[in-house]
């Protein structure tokens, strides 16, 4: 193939499987211009076209699990997301989450004649067909060819091929209707008899082209075995005739696709690092809809491109209309990449923030949103994880136990709310069998019986997560506690910080790796401070409650004020929400 | 002419055959970072390798006296061994051999299509076992890698990987829960490493797996293996087998790696804490200058 082909056809789309070939659960092996790719269709219909190495340690991701949501690397177990191919889960590292920058190359595709159209950056839409358009298809089983494109092109003009109903007859006379450079039209007629075809070459190498040819109109269910196999002896003796040829050429030179190299920022895996509070997404309501007493759920799907990848437990923050900023977890499963879901109970007592989403803004409204931030990552090396929701906490742990459930991981649901009217998303919770668990009209004293219940039986590798209002979060956590729990077994996320903020102190501090000491007067955060000076700070509820703004302390006692943190990770002294927390000793010293 | 140009490797001892699978006077072929080679041992079991000759092709009878022009030799671990260039140094100890109470076998020599540096990473890693050595030598949901360290050695230039501990189902014959393992790694050398592994038997002390590699060229390996255990129960085929079986499962993965050549380049691929060995390896590899067999990071 010449260069000047060659580039153009990087630009062009190309055929890389037939849409039988990706099998249900299967991942198929695609090849294109001596790039590899792991193409597989998700249990949603999409179909992923990836670069297939994973970005891990190189290991094929076409020798990966395809488990309908999520593509599973054979080596060391990593889990890609459907359509984001962003990196779900390490399970060398449960308990943290994968930077959100851990993502494989995607390459477009569309379904269309019964092939996957895809290719390195082609332009437009796929080609359109007027021989096959408006008619039903039979897609031919794939040739692979030893040959150059240029080699196969030639010799397919020369094809002859029966009609569809006139196998038997007498010889057709075969014409060329349509040639381009990837593909050929041709028709075949022999006495009443008519049938045509295309034939696209998909270049696998500079010398390996597959030809999957496209007939229009569907033969009657019993003759299609006749025709394929017509077509196979026939394709069979035109490869033979191209390999004849080509091996008289001179061996054309491989083709060395170019491999990104993975960011900057992973090569040396730091800490995730986005500043202030970002709001980088715009997102337009897809659908909004009271999902239970006092809850609204709403859809959001992207306006420009592909959401980013989130993970179980992760939340986004919401920029209001009326200038307010709030958190909300996405309840979705795996692998359900097209839109986020997330569930709005209304406050009357709040902001206003729970109001404007339930009295004002409308389907088909425009959102700013920031990317999903996962302070509160799910383990998946428990032996049996206890999920505890409490109303509208159910949110995070929808997520939580839809990922669990569909990798067939032990665990219990146990959903407290008021009665059946005030559990959210009965959908999902319908999908997850006898895992769950309602609790429903319990009062606290009840309540918190139950949970002694629950929790009376901890054994080693068990893990809890808790989602909840506050002080059924508090009895929670206190009766694992009192139950012989381990902190570093008993996970939680309040929504909100309810406690009194102190800011009256005023203390030093010092930022040990950009040599700086400053002051924060009463009344001022450690975190405007930061940021008055230009260092930024990452954060999202800024009021102490989803661990986004966390520092670490090199020196000095912290005044802890946020809910995020646990009583022992609090003792330890090591780590500091900077948005509420300030300072006991007159000095911190931060490893800024 | 070789198709070899590093210094480095090519000063290197490999080992290329085991002593107890060569016949005495007949001769053996084999292939050393794409040089074609025979060897033999003579009547007293003294080793001799060659480049390949036609008067003495694989299967003859040989006159070991015949051999004028030898490369060099050595005897170790069960092994035989040479180097196509100027042998630097000794090949690095492993003291645990000449224990007496041990028992050394040399468990498999398996051909594999990788980079040696890209099987040394597998060999190091843990992180792999419940995927790939399912129920074996590890089970989900038991996948964390725990924190271990990691230093090179100044005075013997070589990487060691201490308190290194890892979930395994059935940790010894006796009990019949999982527990954590303990192992130490070693890489005294480019294409080799060394492993010790708490025993089931006697818990103060560790069985030591090796795996010697031989670069066919750079993207094939021959990986052979010396196992020298303090197993008195297991007959020499089970634990034999039992080492292939792992090897087995490693084989699919490894040559499903792409490239082949490990890639020295930090963006490369993307490392995590549990790869703390691998990293290592990648930059005492690229200090070295080491280009046989990895992709050199561009400087
Ligand atoms: S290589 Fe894919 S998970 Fe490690
Ligand atoms: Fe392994």
């Amino acid at each position: 193939m010449g260069n000047t082909m060659l580039e153009a056809a990087q630009h062009q789309w190309h055929p890389i499987a037939s849409s039988e070939e990706l099998e249900y659960r299967h991942t198929f092996h695609g090849q294109l211009l001596g790039r590899e790719f792991a193409v597989w269709r998700a249990d949603d219909g999409n179909v992923n076209v990836w670069e297939n190495r994973c970005l891990h340690r190189g290991v094929r991701l076409s020798i990966g699990i395809n488990d309908g949501t999520e593509l599973t690397c054979q080596y060391h177990g990593w889990r890609y997301a459907n359509r984001t191919a962003g990196c779900t889960y390490i399970p060398a590292h449960p308990a943290d989450s994968p930077a959100r920058t851990i993502c494989n190359r995607t390459y477009p595709a569309v379904e269309r004649y019964g092939l996957v159209w895809s290719g390195e950056a082609p332009q437009g839409d796929p080609p359109g067909v007027a021989l096959l358009d408006g008619t039903d298809v039979l897609s031919l089983r794939p040739i692979p060819v030893n040959a150059d494109l240029e080699t196969v092109h030639r010799q397919l003009t020369a094809y002859v091929f029966q009609p569809n109903e006139g196998l038997d007859g007498a010889k057709a006379a075969v014409s060329v209707e349509t040639s381009g450079d990837l593909s050929i039209g041709l028709s075949s007629v022999s006495g009443d008899c008519k049938t045509q075809a295309v034939f696209f070459l998909q270049p696998v190498d500079s010398d390996r082209t597959v030809i999957r040819g496209v007939l229009a109109g569907m033969p009657a269910h019993k003759a299609q075995l006749d025709v394929l196999h017509h077509h196979n002896e026939r394709l069979s003796a035109l490869r033979e005739r191209c390999e004849a040829e080509a091996s008289q050429l001179p061996q054309p030179e491989k083709l060395q696709p170019v491999i990104q190299p993975v960011s900057e920022e992973l090569a040396g895996m730091p800490e995730q690092s986005t500043s202030g509070r970002n709001a980088d997404l715009r997102v337009k309501i897809a659908r909004k809809w009271s999902t239970a007493e006092g809850i609204a759920g709403f859809e959001l799907v992207s306006i420009d491109g592909q959401l980013p990848t989130f993970q179980p437990g992760a939340h986004i923050d919401v920029h209001l209309p009326n200038g307010l900023v709030r958190q909300y977890s996405v309840t979705n499963g795996p692998g359900e990449t097209q839109s986020y879901k997330i569930g709005v109970k209304r406050e009357p007592d709040s902001a206003g923030g729970s109001q404007c989403l339930h009295d004002d803004v409308r389907e088909g409204d425009v959102l700013a949103i920031s990317e999903p931030r996962n302070n509160f990552p799910l383990r998946r090396d428990a032996v049996k994880t206890l999920l505890i929701a409490g109303g509208i906490g159910v949110t995070p742990i929808l997520s939580m136990a839809q990922a669990l459930y569909h990798t067939g991981l032990d665990f219990e649901l146990h959903y407290f709310a008021q009665d059946d009217s005030h559990l959210a998303f009965p959908d999902i919770l319908e999908t997850l069998g006898d895992s769950l668990h309602t609790h429903l009209g319990l009062d606290p004293e009840e309540t918190e019986q139950c949970l002694e219940g629950l929790l009376a039986d901890y054994q080693p590798a068990m893990h809890l997560y808790v989602c909840g209002p506050g002080p059924m979060l508090e009895t929670t956590r206190h009766t694992a506690d009192r139950l012989g729990w381990p902190d570093q077994a008993v996970h939680f996320e309040y929504f909100k910080n309810t406690h009194e903020i102190d800011d009256s102190t005023s203390f030093e501090i010092a930022l040990s790796r950009s040599v700086m000491t400053l002051q924060v007067p009463a009344g001022t955060t450690i975190m405007d401070v930061l940021r008055d000076n230009g260092v930024s700070v990452p954060s999202s509820c800024e009021q102490g409650a989803c661990g986004t703004c966390v520092a670490t302390v090199l020196e000095g006692e912290p005044d802890h004020q946020d809910v995020y943190l646990s009583e022992t990770e609090k003792k330890r002294g090591d780590r500091i929400m900077t948005c509420v927390s300030r300072s006991k000793s007159a000095r911190l010293v931060l490893d800024i | 002419m070789t198709g070899c140009t590093d210094p480095t490797i090519l000063n290197l001892w490999f080992a290329i055959g085991a002593e107890q699978e060569t016949t005495p006077c007949i001769v053996s072929d084999t292939v050393l970072l794409e040089e074609d080679l025979s060897f033999t041992l003579d009547r007293v079991g003294q080793p001799l390798v060659w480049r390949r000759d036609a008067r003495w092709p694989a299967g003859s009878v040989i006159d070991t006296s015949d051999v004028s022009v030898t490369l060099p030799v050595k005897q170790a671990y069960g092994y035989i061994w040479t180097c196509l260039g100027q042998p630097s140094a000794d090949i690095f100890p492993i003291e645990e051999y000449d224990e007496p109470d041990r028992r050394n076998l040399n468990a498999a020599s398996i051909g594999v299509n990788v980079s040696g540096p890209r099987a040394i990473e597998n060999f190091l890693d843990m992180g792999h076992f419940p995927y790939v050595h399912t129920d074996i030598l590890g089970v989900q949901p038991h996948t964390e890698v725990k924190e271990y360290d990691v230093e090179i050695s100044e005075s013997r230039d070589e990487i060691v990987a201490t308190r290194c501990r890892f979930f395994q189902p059935m940790a010894s014959t006796a009990s019949t829960g999982g527990a954590d393992v303990e192992y130490v790694y070693r890489v005294p050398h480019p294409y080799c490493s060394v492993l010790y592994k708490s025993s089931g038997q006697n818990p103060q002390r560790m069985d030591v797996i090796a795996l010697f590699l031989q670069p066919v060229n750079q993207e094939r390996v021959r990986a052979h293996m010396l196992l020298s255990m303090l197993d008195e129960a297991n007959d020499e085929r089970v634990m034999r087998r039992f080492q292939q079986t792992i090897f087995g499962q490693d084989k699919p993965i490894l040559e499903n790696q792409y490239p082949k050549k490990l890639p020295l380049d930090p963006r490369a691929e993307t490392p995590i804490r549990a790869d703390k060995s691998a990293v290592a390896y990648r930059r005492w590899l690229s200090s070295k200058g080491v280009t046989y067999g990895v992709i050199p990071a561009a400087n």
